[in-house]
Formats: C-alpha cells, sequence, structure tokens
C-alpha cells in the first residue's frame, strides 16, 4: 500500500477513479430494471409540456409551440442526468453502520457516492435516448440540433448542474448525522426546486418579481441554464457558468464543514 | 364463520394501525416537515396555475375554481398514499430482499391484506386536509347559488362524487400494489413505487388540457383521468354516465389484477437463500 502511495498523486487519483466508476457501473448495471424504472419517473418536464402546449400561457409569454417543445424537452434531458439521491443511500448507511468501515479507507465517502451517481447516470443512458426518440417520434421538432460546441457546452452545464445539486444534498445529507429521518428535509429542498428551477414553468413566464425571487436562488442553475442553453435560447453563456461556480464556491465549505462536525459525532449502531 | 373472519381481520387492523402509529409518532419533528411541504407544494401548484390561467384563458374547457377542485382532489388522494399506500407497499420490496416475506407468509392472515394495511403513517392527513378544504372551496365558488337551495341536487352530486372518489383510491392502491409485486422478480425494484408518484403528477390538472395523443394515455394506460378529472366532474354535477361507469370498471378491473397478479407472483416467488 504504502508504496503505490509514494507515486504521483495523480495517478493514484485516476486509478481510484477508474476502479470506482467501472465497480459502481457493473453494480448499477445488476439493478437495471430500476433504474429504467427511475428514467421513467423524470418524465414531469414532458407532462408539463402537454400542459403548456395545451394553453395559451405560453404564447402569451412570448414563446413559441415550438419554443415550448424544445425548452422542456431540454429540461427534461437536464432532469435525467441531475438527479441526486445521496441523502436517502447516505441515511440507511449512517444508521446500519455501512458508514464505519468506509471512513478507514484512505479515501473521503463522499466520492464513493460521487462515483456511484455518476455511474447510475452512464446506466440511464440508453433508457433516455429511448424515451427521446419516442418523444421525437411524435414531435419532430422538438429537438433543436446545435452547433457541436454549444451542444458541449449544454453537456458541461449539465455536468456543472448536477455538481452543484450533489453539494446542496450533501449539506442536507450531514443532517443524518444529527437525526434519524433525515431523508425527510429532502422532501422539502425538493419544493423550491421543483417551482423555481424552471422545470414546471419555464421562467420567462414568471411575473417579474418571482423571477428575480427565482434569480436569487441556486436553482435556476439547476435546470433553467442548462436547459435554455440546449434548447438553443439566446442565453448568456458566461453568466450562466460563473452563477453556478459561484454558487458551489460558497457551498462546498459549508458542506465539507458539515462532514467534519458531523463525523466526529458519528456512533454507528452498537458503537 | 364469514363474521369471525370479519372480526378477526378487524381486531388485526386494530392492533396494526394501534402499533404503527405508537411507532410513528416517536418522530414527531415529521409532522412540522408535512405541514411545510404540504403548504410549500400547495403554493407552488397554485402559482403555476396561476401561470397557465391569467388574462382570461382557462385550461382545457375548466374554469380556474373547477381546476382547485381537480388541484384538490389530487392533494387528497397524495396524503391517502403518504398514509397508507406508501408506508406499506413501498416495503414489499424490502421483505423481497431480506427473505422475511417468508414471514408473512407463514401467518394465517392473508397476505395482500397483512402488506397493504401492517402500517400507517398519520403524516399524509396534512395534505388530506388541505385537499378536503380546497375541493369545499373550488365547489362553493364553481357552484351556482341556485344549486344550493335543492339538497336533492346537492346529495346526488356528493354521493357520486364520494363513490367516484372511493374508484379512484381502489385504482390508486391496485396500481401501486401491482408494481410493488414485480420486486418478486426484480427484487431490488427499490422505490419504484415512487415512480408512480412521480407520473400520477399528471393528475394536478384536468386530463382535457392535454394534447389528444396524451390524453388517451392518461385514460387507458395510466389511468390518471379517473383519479381526479372523473370525480371531479361528478362533483361539478357534469359526470356523464359513460365516464362514471368506465371508473368504477377500471376500479374493479384493477383491483382483480391486482389479487389475481399478486397469486400469480406468489407462484414464482423463491425466498431470499433459495
Amino acid at each position: 500500500m504504502a508504496r503505490t502511495w509514494g507515486r504521483a498523486p495523480l495517478r493514484r487519483g485516476v486509478r481510484v477513479a477508474r476502479a470506482l466508476l467501472l465497480s459502481q457501473y457493473a453494480y448499477m448495471l445488476e439493478y437495471r430494471a430500476e433504474i429504467a424504472l427511475w428514467a421513467l419517473s423524470g418524465v414531469l418536464p414532458l407532462i408539463m409540456l402537454g400542459v403548456w402546449q395545451g394553453s395559451g400561457a405560453a404564447a402569451a409569454a412570448g414563446i413559441t409551440a415550438q419554443g415550448v417543445a424544445r425548452y422542456f424537452l431540454a429540461a427534461f434531458v437536464v432532469r435525467q442526468f441531475t438527479v441526486v439521491w445521496l441523502i436517502h443511500v447516505f441515511e440507511e448507511d449512517a444508521l446500519q453502520g455501512k458508514l464505519a468501515p468506509q471512513l478507514l479507507q484512505p479515501l473521503h465517502p463522499l466520492w464513493r457516492y460521487l462515483a456511484a451517481h455518476v455511474a447510475e447516470q452512464a446506466t440511464r443512458v440508453p433508457f433516455v435516448a429511448l424515451m427521446l426518440v419516442v418523444v421525437l417520434a411524435v414531435q419532430p421538432d422538438a429537438i433543436a440540433w446545435q452547433a457541436p460546441w454549444r451542444l458541449l457546452l449544454g453537456l458541461l452545464a449539465i455536468a456543472a448542474a448536477f455538481v452543484l445539486r450533489f453539494i446542496l444534498q450533501t449539506i442536507l445529507t450531514m443532517a443524518c448525522f444529527w437525526s434519524e429521518r433525515a431523508a425527510a428535509l429532502d422532501r422539502l429542498m425538493l419544493i423550491p426546486y421543483l417551482f423555481l428551477s424552471g422545470l414546471v414553468a419555464p421562467l420567462s413566464t414568471f411575473p417579474p418579481a418571482m423571477r428575480e425571487l427565482a434569480a436569487a436562488t441556486p436553482f435556476p442553475s439547476m435546470v433553467a441554464f442548462p436547459a435554455a442553453l440546449l434548447a438553443g435560447e439566446p442565453v448568456a453563456i458566461g453568466a450562466g457558468f460563473a452563477t453556478t461556480a459561484a454558487w458551489c464556491a460558497l457551498l462546498l465549505p459549508i458542506a465539507l464543514l458539515l462532514w467534519r462536525a458531523g463525523i466526529r459525532r458519528y456512533a454507528a449502531m452498537g458503537a | 364463520m364469514a363474521r369471525e373472519r370479519l372480526r378477526l381481520y378487524g381486531s388485526c387492523l386494530r392492533r396494526f394501525w394501534g402499533s404503527a402509529l405508537a411507532a410513528e409518532l416517536e418522530y414527531p419533528g415529521n409532522a412540522l416537515v408535512e405541514l411545510i411541504a404540504v403548504i410549500g407544494n400547495l403554493a407552488g401548484s397554485l402559482f403555476v396555475l396561476s401561470l397557465l390561467y391569467g388574462h382570461g384563458r382557462d385550461l382545457g374547457g375548466w374554469s380556474w375554481d373547477a381546476a382547485l377542485v381537480v388541484l384538490g382532489l389530487y392533494t387528497l388522494l397524495d396524503g391517502f398514499t403518504s398514509c397508507l399506500l406508501q408506508p406499506n407497499l413501498s416495503r414489499i420490496v424490502q421483505h423481497v430482499q431480506t427473505g422475511s416475506l417468508d414471514f408473512v407468509l407463514l401467518k394465517p392472515i392473508d397476505s395482500q391484506f397483512w402488506l397493504s394495511t401492517r402500517q400507517i403513517s398519520p403524516w399524509g392527513l396534512p395534505a388530506i386536509v388541505v385537499g378536503m378544504g380546497l375541493i369545499g372551496w373550488g365547489l362553493a365558488q364553481a357552484t351556482p347559488v341556485m344549486v344550493w337551495s335543492q339538497p336533492w341536487a346537492v346529495g346526488s352530486r356528493l354521493l357520486l362524487g364520494l363513490c367516484l372518489l372511493s374508484a379512484a383510491a381502489a385504482i390508486l392502491y391496485s396500481l401501486w400494489f401491482l408494481l410493488a409485486s414485480l420486486s418478486i422478480w426484480f427484487v431490488k425494484v427499490w422505490n419504484a413505487t415512487e415512480v408512480l408518484r412521480y407520473t400520477l403528477v399528471a393528475g394536478r390538472y384536468p386530463v382535457s388540457a392535454y394534447p389528444p395523443g396524451l390524453r388517451l394515455v392518461f385514460t387507458l394506460v395510466l389511468p390518471v383521468a379517473f383519479l381526479t378529472t372523473v370525480p371531479a366532474e361528478a362533483l361539478l354535477g357534469r359526470a356523464s354516465p359513460l365516464w362514471a361507469a368506465g371508473s368504477l370498471m377500471a376500479a374493479a378491473l384493477t383491483l382483480w389484477l391486482s389479487r389475481a397478479f399478486w397469486q400469480h407472483a406468489l407462484r414464482h416467488y423463491t425466498s431470499a437463500s433459495s
């Protein structure tokens, strides 16, 4: 062990990441039936697409029918690849003491959970692709063909949104160290996420005051910004990425501080 | 004999719910969380609804007040889910995974009954109360004054509405149970039942708000229409006999299906260690 540690830390990092991702991917493939169901459960933006298309509200806000379709389809993709379920797994692990052996390993346990999320997203890809094909068969104009660089930026924005959501949920998850039912907190966080992120309504249909309120929260960075980018809407790309990065920079230290405080009072079952 | 069995199930139910309530009340903080969640969700739903309405628009031919009845029914059924369906049926997966389903099957009581009623959670109550309030408010606004002076008309509306709401609850239960029993094969459909919760969100809006293709899906494949739209129409006094009959038939069919499917699933059950 000690000898491999002596090597360049970068190489160790690559090796660890590879091992983690591959093992987690194999694990997730075992549960692909479940993940298919999870992918199916992300249909909310498509349902909202149906509602918004049937209503004159989008046109009143100056969005074309095609714009609505593109936005919600993009929001659907963003939602699929930014799902975070850390708190539910962590709650169980902390309660049942499965966290203890992880703490003995020379690796921050959060990396393992992060790798599990990334592996789960990789498992999702075929199911999401299948659902996209179905939607596009019904509505061929719902996809916005993009220049490759813009598509790449869109994917980057999804990744950034995922990281932001992961950090935010890490903060909530740390409540597991103090409470047995911390996962209930996620239910609360889901509410502003649902209504302020642009998942159920494009932010441009909001009244100005509500739009400002939403813009003051991290939630639009999680859906509205990457979705607008993918849908080919005119959007301030630099400012969008800067906002996401700023929120990450603000929340990450809080998460790490809480982790340290929590781990100090962690006593697994029977300890 | 039949009466004795009925009494047995009744007394079991009392014991089940007594102990489940005692366990849940160990976490009084949950009440606050649930209350905030219900109020927040309601505020958000009303906000989105107000975006869709506004400037004299309507949604699929439904007035604002009528749409509130639909939203109220959705909230009510969501509360029913939190009270009874979620605490019980999301555990089936766990029983299959850990093998404790064996112990359930050994009990001298119907396994579907045990699995469906063993737990109860009081945390769905805020949603039920808020949902009923919303239904009442929407009905009071949407019903013409002259109808209130005809007790017969009001009574028949409420009766039919209640009847169709029970059918909706039966459909909802059957869907949950069907999905949960899939775990016999897939073992880890961890929280697969949550999928239903997310797709049934479509029931927040009257089914005529959707494009025709989706309307068909929400009636035949995923019977969202029967959950909220049909009972709401009955309460508003514009029920069509065809839809009402369809709703009752769907309830009977899905209940029978959940029963038959469970018995079929049990034949494929091979315990955890085998």
